[in-house]
């Protein structure tokens, strides 16, 4: 019987493929030890991977924020945001990351095995802005101070009392403040391999007299460097508040800029923020950064070493050159990294940018952000999912012991009712499990608890699809039709309910795919995969056992239905 | 050969008045639920906001008002708290007021920074895990609403053009109207149990849907089926004679179903319990309505707009099978729906 073998045939090819689909490969993964060492390894892996719920991680979905400027083609922006996230994503070293881009305004990143949701979020959305510019030496903000002070007062931002500070606290604090400078020199020389310092700047006071009294003079403490200003932590809110009000940055003397320093300065009970006075003119940006690594010196703590392209190396010289004596601040995503170095001579490719007594982590992690370059627009987070290892463990053994009962009271309830069909059916279901996995595996879908959820309800959609045959059969058989007869017939009147009924609920599926999201998503992949192996299952494969059953009991007058 | 409800002969639509009498009931008490406390419970997929699963390993694991009055305090504003799982370890903390989702428009991550901040502080470090944490900025939230309103309305299009492209458009319409019945049951009873509405509870909503339409259109392939045998018989007993003959089908059908999904119910992860507990009330919803909703329906329908005169169609005499009970009856046609197929 040629048909017979044609359909044998078939199936056996069927499950060849499947089970090729689902062999275990060799995969190569990168893997980032604790101490930030690279590693690749080879491993064999069952190629269904498990979505975030299931294997834990992080799920972050970000979007341009526009609050701050104005963003004219979003869409392009993400494209190159996209480029430069994967980039720094990889280097973050994490097993099969997924970063794209969704629709025109959003991208979504998932790093399985993730859960420090800290470092990753600083590694996302860090822009990673490098700009190399020198600090103000013409004590520009003292003498825009009492302006500052004015326009503070006349808005009525100062909280009363603040103005009459007496004016020698900021003098007081000064004094350690200078001694410690000076013996601090050494970590001044962080700029570049040929600089080194001699600065020992003291730090008088920079302001009159009259001027101390303002609401936000009164904050200020001079500094070691000029253009640095030191502010208590206490006043530190206090101090960015106010120079977050839109007319107090307008006066800020033209061509100049107050950024805050990265590092708070410990000085006996009270911490300091530092503040600097820059030129706004950068003398350098960080496009022409080539290369960067994380490095531990005992002298300067934990640094990030960097090289220049050629082209930058030179401008870089050459700026350096003019402003030999002057203190250069390196400058990431507007805060100023370190303390600003003193430039000794020239300097050329090579630089280093200090990161203080940060940890080693961190520059590894800076490092790569500078690597992969700077982010073209500034991006939030719309949505951001952490999953625990041990909770997505758990809903795997409680998703799979819930499937094992599902499947072993589905087994019992056909086997009793149908009997020797019955049991064909389940043989049919071995089959519709093994298809729909290689079929999820073949579109790399990612079994997730919602996508669980929809293969249970599947095995229900292949159960209805058999339940529909054998009962037409059994109506075929009681208007006394032969065994072969009411088995063919059977199948043929139950096909268009099956075929109706499976199609309108791929539909829906279809529907909930193209409009649902994430969990949905899963969801709506599982039900169509199983509807599809469920049709194949129910109407070729069991049918296909009939047909043998038949042909080794010839002319049986009784079937088990 | 077990049998069960073989070759019965129940009148199923005599009892539609009863039926659908007691599933207006239904609907009222959910329209009552809605009417007592507004709105439903959504959960931060839609609203926008913060909510973390946290698990305390100190011994003993800190009181739930203990808990409550720390992050009050540390937050400025009162979260949702709620114990999850048994054995008091385990919380789940909600931020979803309105305040405290546009507190998120800056960048998603910073409330759930600031609760587990909260919680370092008061009960020390280490002594709590998070276990799951996830904040929704605003924007996303009524994007996702309005993505599940339109999944539901297409879904119901495309059903009509393929009901009405396989059998024909009275069919379609039917069906339609009677899966439009579980959704708004199942929210009713999403209400009544005050189940929280998240994407989940969404999809398993629209397998719902899927499910209520598989088992309308088994009963209408058989109706559509004995339409083609041109016996002379109303359509009201063709389509008592249809439900009768798909039953034992859809007793095991549903045992098999309900089977599966009760053990999700039981025994699956907490996560998926809601999911469950919608699927297992849309069966049942789903059955009733596939011959409580759509048989009448596809009855007035057909009475409203009876088929084309000259095929016997319309308020035909009723045959003497009829038992005359004033239902919705329709002398069918003994012309086939669609002639080959």
């Amino acid at each position: 019987m040629s048909n017979l073998r044609n359909r044998l045939l078939f199936i056996v090819v069927l499950v060849a493929a499947s089970i090729w689909a689902l062999y275990p490969r060799k995969v190569v993964e990168r893997r980032e030890g604790a101490d930030g060492v690279v590693s690749y390894q080879t491993v064999r892996r069952f190629p269904l991977k498990k979505g975030l719920d299931l294997a834990g991680g992080m799920y972050i979905s970000l979007e341009v924020d526009d609050t701050k400027q104005a963003v004219a083609n979003k869409s392009e922006a993400l494209d190159r945001a996209l480029t430069v996230l994967r980039e720094r994503i990889d280097e973050f070293g994490v097993v099969e990351p997924n970063v794209q881009k969704v629709g025109d305004d959003r991208i979504i990143i998932e790093l399985p095995g993730v859960q420090d949701e800290e470092r990753a979020l600083s590694i996302v959305q860090q822009q990673a802005f490098l700009e190399f510019k020198i600090t103000d030496e013409s004590d520009a903000l003292a003498r825009a101070l009492p302006r500052l002070d004015r326009i503070i007062r006349d808005k009525g931002l100062a909280p009363a009392g603040r103005g009459a500070t007496p004016g020698d606290t900021g003098r007081k604090v000064a004094d350690p403040l200078s001694s410690l400078f000076a013996g601090d020199s050494a970590r001044q020389d962080s700029a570049g391999s040929d600089s080194t310092t001699t600065d020992t700047t003291s730090a008088d006071s920079l302001f009159g007299g009259a001027t101390r009294d303002g609401p936000l003079s009164s904050l200020l403490n001079a500094g070691s460097i000029p253009g640095e200003y030191l502010v208590a932590l206490t006043d530190f809110p206090a101090v960015d508040s106010y120079l977050s009000v839109p007319d107090v940055r307008a006066a800020i003397p033209p061509g100049r800029e107050l950024l805050w320093g990265n590092d708070t300065i410990p000085l006996g009970q009270v911490g300091y923020r530092a503040l600097y006075m820059v030129n706004s003119r950068a003398i350098l940006l960080g496009d022409k950064l080539e290369d960067a690594s994380p490095q531990q010196s005992q002298m300067e703590g934990t640094v990030v070493s960097f090289t220049l392209s050629n082209e930058g190396g030179r401008r870089f010289r050459t700026e350096t050159q003019r402003n030999i004596g002057k203190y250069m601040a390196i400058i990431l995503d507007k805060t100023v990294m370190g303390r600003p170095p003193v430039i000794q001579s020239a300097i050329g490719t090579q630089g280093q940018i200090t990161m203080g007594g940060r940890r080693f982590q961190d520059a590894t992690d800076l490092a790569l952000v500078l690597k992969a370059g700077a982010l073209p627009v500034p991006l939030k987070v719309s949505e951001i999912r952490t999953v625990g290892a041990s909770l997505g463990q758990d809903s795997i053994d409680k998703g799979i012991r819930a499937g094992l009962i599902a499947v072993g009271l589905v087994i019992l309830i056909m086997v009793v009712y149908y009997r020797f069909s019955g049991m064909l059916a389940i043989a049919g279901l071995v089959f519709f499990v093994l298809y729909t996995l290689a079929v999820l595996a073949g579109f790399d879908a990612v079994v997730t608890l919602p996508g669980l959820a929809g293969f249970v309800l599947s095995i229900g959609i292949a159960v209805d699809a058999n339940v529909l045959i054998f009962e037409r059969i059994r109506e075929e058989l009681d208007h006394g039709k032969t065994v072969r007869t009411a088995i063919d017939e059977g199948f043929k009147h139950a096909m268009s309910a099956i075929v109706d009924s499976n199609v309108s609920t791929a539909l829906t599926a279809v529907v909930l795919y193209q409009y649902g999201s994430g969990p949905v998503r899963g969801f709506a992949v599982t039900l169509l995969a199983g509807i599809a192996a469920s049709m194949l299952t129910s109407i070729f494969v069991v049918k296909t056992f009939y047909l043998m059953w038949l042909q080794r009991s010839r002319g049986a007058q009784a079937l088990s239905i | 050969m077990l049998r069960i409800l073989h070759g019965t002969n129940y009148d199923f639509i005599r009892l539609w008045k009863i039926a659908i009498a007691a599933t207006m009931a239904f609907l009222l008490m959910g329209a009552a639920a809605f009417i007592v406390r507004p709105g439903i419970n959504e959960s931060i997929e839609f609203t926008g906001g913060t909510m973390l699963q946290a698990e305390f390993l100190r011994n003993p694991p800190p009181r739930i008002d203990e808990i409550r009055a720390a992050l009050t305090e540390g937050l400025g504003h009162e979260p949702g708290l709620a114990e999850f799982g048994s054995g008091g370890r385990e919380f789940t903390i909600r931020a979803q007021e309105t305040a405290q989702v546009t507190a998120q428009e800056a960048g998603a991550e910073n409330v759930a920074n600031q609760i587990r901040r909260v919680l370092t502080q008061r009960f020390g470090e280490g002594s709590f895990v998070v276990k799951s944490a996830h904040a929704i900025g605003p924007k996303v939230g009524g994007e996702l609403r309005r993505g599940a309103i339109i999944a539901v309305l297409i879904s119901f299009c495309i059903t009509l053009v393929y009901l009405a492209w396989r059998f024909e458009w009275r069919f379609g319409a039917a069906a339609v109207i009677a899966t439009a019945h579980d959704i708004i049951a199942t929210i009713a009873f999403i209400k009544l149990l005050n189940l929280e509405l998240s994407l989940t509870v969404i999809a398993g909503l629209l397998t719902v849907l899927g499910y209520s339409l598989n088992d309308t259109i088994i009963i209408f392939d058989r109706v559509r089926e004995n339409l083609r045998k041109k016996r002379k018989e109303t359509l009201y007993v063709t389509l008592n004679r249809s439900i009768n003959e798909t039953l034992p089908r859809s007793i095991l059908t549903h045992a098999t179903t309900l089977a599966a999904t009760l053990a999700l119910l039981i025994f699956g992860p907490e996560v998926i319990q809601p999911f469950a507990a919608v699927m297992t009330f849309g069966i049942f919803t789903g059955t009733l309505s596939s011959i409580y909703i759509a048989g009448p329906t596809l009855l007035w329908i057909e009475r409203r707009w009876p088929r084309e005169v000259g095929d016997r169609g319309g308020v035909a005499p009723r045959s003497h099978r009829d038992p005359g009970h004033g239902g919705p009856a329709v002398a069918a046609t003994p012309k086939p729906v669609r002639p080959t197929r």
